[in-house]
């Protein structure tokens, strides 16, 4: 788990993961990236809460961990300043069986949009505003629940 | 104690963070005696469905005690992945 303001390689990240798998058949990974619906967007800045930030990480984590049959997990989230089409985040999760892995991977997801410390603020045309919280992802919980 | 703010508690505030002498029994107890100090602690707290709040870094309730307590941040619904 990481928070780190530099990018990320993807495929390096991906690849030195699934190596580090003994045993595993099937490695998910889900990569986030910064959107730009209607051209306007300059930049994305995300501040997040050093401290709590890596306790939530792992926490939602081992919850991944204790309920499926993993055999590692990795999350990485950027914060700072970022443009269109960067690379904002990653999940990648390991299992014997795809369903575990893809699972524990939306699991990962669902929970460090509304439970982990960031947030979001889009610069447009010169103004910035901080992203809303949407329901439909506090929703998302109560599946896991 | 300290208290922190982030996203745009911050900004209306004016700080990323404070060190505060309290004798605040609550949550509750802190927000009333942060907003009674000046306009814009009243504003960013005026609406406390629009807050989270997390005690020495676990998000916790309105009416969680403060005994013993560090660190207490407050901000909007948060936004990641």
């Amino acid at each position: 788990m990481r928070v780190q303001e530099a990018p990320f390689d993807l495929g390096a990240e991906a690849s030195a993961f699934a190596a580090r798998q003994a045993g595993m058949g099937a490695v998910v990974t889900f990569t986030g990236i910064v959107r730009d619906l209607d051209g306007s967007l300059d930049h994305m800045l995300i501040e997040h809460y050093p401290g709590m930030t890596e306790k939530a990480l792992r926490g939602i984590a081992e919850e991944a961990h204790a309920r499926w049959d993993l055999g590692g997990s990795l999350v990485i989230h950027r914060h700072g300043q970022l443009g269109p089409d960067d690379m904002i985040m990653m999940v990648a999760t390991a299992s014997r069986h795809r369903k575990d892995a893809f699972e524990a991977a939306m699991f990962l997801m669902d929970y460090l949009k509304s439970r982990a410390p960031f947030w979001k603020k889009e610069v447009t045309n010169g103004a910035a505003a901080w992203v809303d919280a949407r329901d439909v992802d506090e929703e998302a919980l109560k599946d896991w629940e | 104690m300290d208290v922190l703010y982030f996203a745009w508690v911050r900004e209306r505030i004016g700080l990323p963070r404070e060190t505060v002498e309290t004798g605040a029994a609550t949550v509750q107890d802190l927000v009333a005696e942060l907003s009674a100090r000046e306009a814009r602690y009243e504003m960013a707290f005026s609406d406390p469905a629009a807050l989270r709040v997390a005690v020495d870094q676990k998000l916790a309730g309105w009416d969680t005690p403060l005994t013993g307590v560090r660190e207490v941040a407050f901000f909007p619904p948060m936004t990641g992945g």
